[in-house]
């Protein structure tokens, strides 16, 4: 028993070689490839990369691989990786206005610039096995029909309007306003949007998606339309110091979600359609949806709102969101306690002497007053 | 980078796994923490190659002093062969190919986990505390706005009654590790979940310690030879746990004993949990009542595969 606590090394690196074994599985199997990672499970390779933070797929998908599918210890793989990397400058902002659409929805407007383009989806499909698949064969697959490619521009829907200021406009900061990172700087409260939003694209997914699922019922409400939700490449440019311009390091695919929230009105703010924001790698939309319920309900301190609800809470959101910590941490309790458990054991020892002590010590006193009585 | 490309050896990483950049912010860190002793610094803590909660915050700290003559002695438990701290001796002999031992008074640098060694440290050596949570009043109040605000105005009011209360209800302060102290008469602080066994001896050690919490982010020190008071009242003063018997393995008394079950019918030992110190009196020739018992022989032979000798650089 005693031994079972106290590894030695050689324990230690049996076990490793198990799990090398056990992570292979029958080697009358064909091996996985990365490739076959990447390329079929393309939305667990995507969430890795955004709980991970580093856009690389075929990284992901050896982090996948080596993780046995354990989507959170191959995002923590990812993350351990990510920190050793010498870090050259930020990037210039994205523009997802020039995005090169695959799906491109609005839940708020029939039609719009640039048109609704469904995309691939699970939605609307029938959630039924399809055990045509389980014996899928190699080989060609009908090609979907798609639009005719237009060359009418797809503006964001937030940029649609307005003349009227019903939607709250894009928030402007100066040009060189510096940009919060919580990788480089410890976090501390109160924490502005750029470092929440950080905070969130880098959150696991489940735990943005119970949040926002809270504030739909009732737990802080936004009352959320999907303004739009897009997915596709857009291009990362670097700006070059020697050069003098931007230069592109390539094409990255991302979800944007716009969510947008009826609002009506503070002393501080005039009713209006207030929005909430959500980026993440490939096309994680659940995790893009969730992201932005939690931003707009995290800003309503901004719009004079009160707080009321667990998701308006943002150092209770930051401080728990991050599944890299959250795991070690509630993990860690499989190390030995054994220090501390002796000296709680010393404690509850001394606790229970004490209380059953008082207890006959009282049995005895009504006892004599029962006597006494009689 | 592609997947045929392969990612970094071990042996590609800087001395000690972490960038020297890094290593610079967290002796800045480290510095601002000796400087104001008991203050916890925030710092960037960076993702390290063990999970959060198993000792990342030592580990970074302990890389960041680290240097090529050093030797290092990693404890986890009071113990050199804990699972946890064999891995993290491993990761320093991988990183940074320096001399480890499991002798207490031959380290320069040792790392610990719930545990202070028997032994008394000299001022030549650095102790490393690894932090699970860092803020004495994280249990009183879960918001770090407020403890920061806090120890500001060292507004310690309510540790002070949550101690009070643990006497009204129970007769004394139920809190037998992590017990909070007052450091240099102006912080209070958490020892790490050390039994409070360990208490007396961050008061005024000769060695530097050092507290390193990773997933908190912060790093706070405890300079040579400071006062440290474990908090109590004057009626009600601090007391340390007693054994009521010494070491089953090798007679030691006034140490902390971790009790083992030897059987299913209520059978135990208590043997030393400084695993160092237990076998250096055994190699003196003391022995303790259990010694003779056939399951005490099996923990006296070791576990490890290398209990006794020196671990290979």
């Amino acid at each position: 028993m005693y031994v079972a606590v106290k590894g030695g090394e050689k324990a230690i690196r049996n076990a490793h070689q198990l799990l090398t074994k056990r992570r292979r599985g029958d080697t009358g199997v064909p091996a996985l490839t990365l490739d076959q990672i990447a390329e079929q499970l393309a939305i667990s390779v995507a969430r890795v990369m955004g709980e991970g933070s580093l856009y690389d797929e075929q990284l992901a998908a050896l982090a996948i691989k080596q993780a046995r599918g354990d989507l959170i210890e191959a995002a923590f793989l990812i993350r351990a990786y990510r920190t050793t990397l010498p870090r050259f400058g930020y990037s210039q902002p994205i523009d997802t206005g020039k995005m090169l659409v695959e799906r491109r929805i609005s839940a708020t407007y029939k039609d719009l610039p640039g048109g609704q383009l469904l995309g691939p989806t699970f939605d609307y499909s029938h959630r039924l096995l399809d055990f045509a698949l389980a014996a899928e064969a190699d080989g060609e697959i009908e090609a979907p029909v798609r639009r005719t490619p237009i060359d009418e521009p797809m503006p964001r829907v937030t940029d649609l309007l307005d003349d009227e200021g019903l939607m709250e406009a894009d928030p402007v900061s100066a040009e060189d306003a510096p940009v919060g990172d919580l990788t480089r700087e410890p976090l501390s409260f109160p924490a502005d949007r750029d470092l929440r939003l950080q905070n969130l694209a880098r959150g696991d997914e489940g735990f943005l998606l119970s949040l926002a699922y809270s504030s739909q019922r009732g737990y802080g409400r936004t009352h959320p339309f999907t303004g739009e939700i897009r997915y596709g490449a857009v291009e990362v440019e670097f700006f070059a110091e020697e050069l003098g311009f931007a230069v592109s390091l390539g094409t990255i695919k991302v979800t944007e979600c716009q969510m947008v929230n009826q609002f009506q009105g503070t002393a501080k703010s005039s009713p209006k359609f207030t929005r909430g924001y959500g980026l993440v790698f490939g096309q994680v939309e659940r995790k893009a949806m969730a992201m932005s319920m939690v931003d707009r309900a995290l800003r309503w301190e901004e719009l004079g709102e009160e707080q009321v609800a667990p998701v308006q809470d943002t150092e209770f959101v930051m401080s728990h969101s991050d599944n890299i910590q959250a795991t070690g941490f509630v993990e860690h309790l499989k190390l030995p306690h054994y220090v501390d458990f002796q000296a709680e054991l010393e404690l509850v020892r001394r606790m229970r002497g004490e209380w059953f002590a008082a207890r006959e010590a009282e049995e005895k006193a009504s006892r004599n007053q029962k006597e006494a009585a009689e | 980078m592609t997947a045929q490309q392969k990612p970094l050896d071990e042996g590609e990483y800087n001395f000690a796994y972490l960038d020297e950049q890094t290593k610079r912010m967290i002796r800045r860190a480290i510095l601002k923490g000796i400087a104001v002793p008991g203050y916890q610094v925030p710092f960037a803590s960076r993702e390290m190659p063990m999970p959060y909660g198993w000792g990342t915050g030592g580990v970074q700290v302990t890389a960041s002093i680290l240097g090529a003559d050093d030797c290092l002695k990693v404890i986890d438990q009071g113990s050199d062969d804990t699972t946890n701290a064999v891995a993290i001796r491993g990761f320093f002999e991988k990183t940074a190919g320096v001399e480890t031992t499991f002798e207490t008074s031959k380290a320069s640098i040792i790392q610990t986990r719930h545990r202070i060694p028997e032994k008394d440290l000299r001022e030549d050596q650095i102790i490393v505390f690894q932090v699970p949570i860092p803020e004495p009043l994280r249990f009183l109040e879960p918001r770090e706005t407020e403890t920061r605000k806090m120890h500001a105005l060292e507004e310690y009011g309510l540790m002070h009654v949550k101690l009070y209360e643990d006497i009204a209800k129970n007769g004394h302060i139920a809190t037998t590790y992590a017990y909070p102290v007052l450091v240099n008469n102006r912080y209070v602080m958490d020892p790490s979940p050390t039994p409070k066994f360990d208490n007396p001896k961050i008061d005024k050690m000769a060695a530097l310690q050092l507290y390193g919490a990773g997933r908190e982010k912060r790093i706070y020190a405890i300079p040579p030879y400071t006062e440290v008071k474990s908090l109590d009242f004057e009626d009600y003063p601090f007391e340390v746990q007693k054994f009521d018997k010494p070491c089953g393995l090798c007679g030691a008394e006034n140490v902390y004993l971790d009790e083992v079950i030897l059987d299913d019918k209520g059978g135990r030992m208590f043997v030393c949990s400084d695993s160092d110190y237990c076998e250096e009196r055994r190699e003196a020739g003391h022995l303790g009542p259990m010694a003779a018992d056939p399951n005490a022989m099996t923990l006296a032979g070791g576990t490890s595969d290398q209990h006794s000798e020196e671990p290979a650089r």
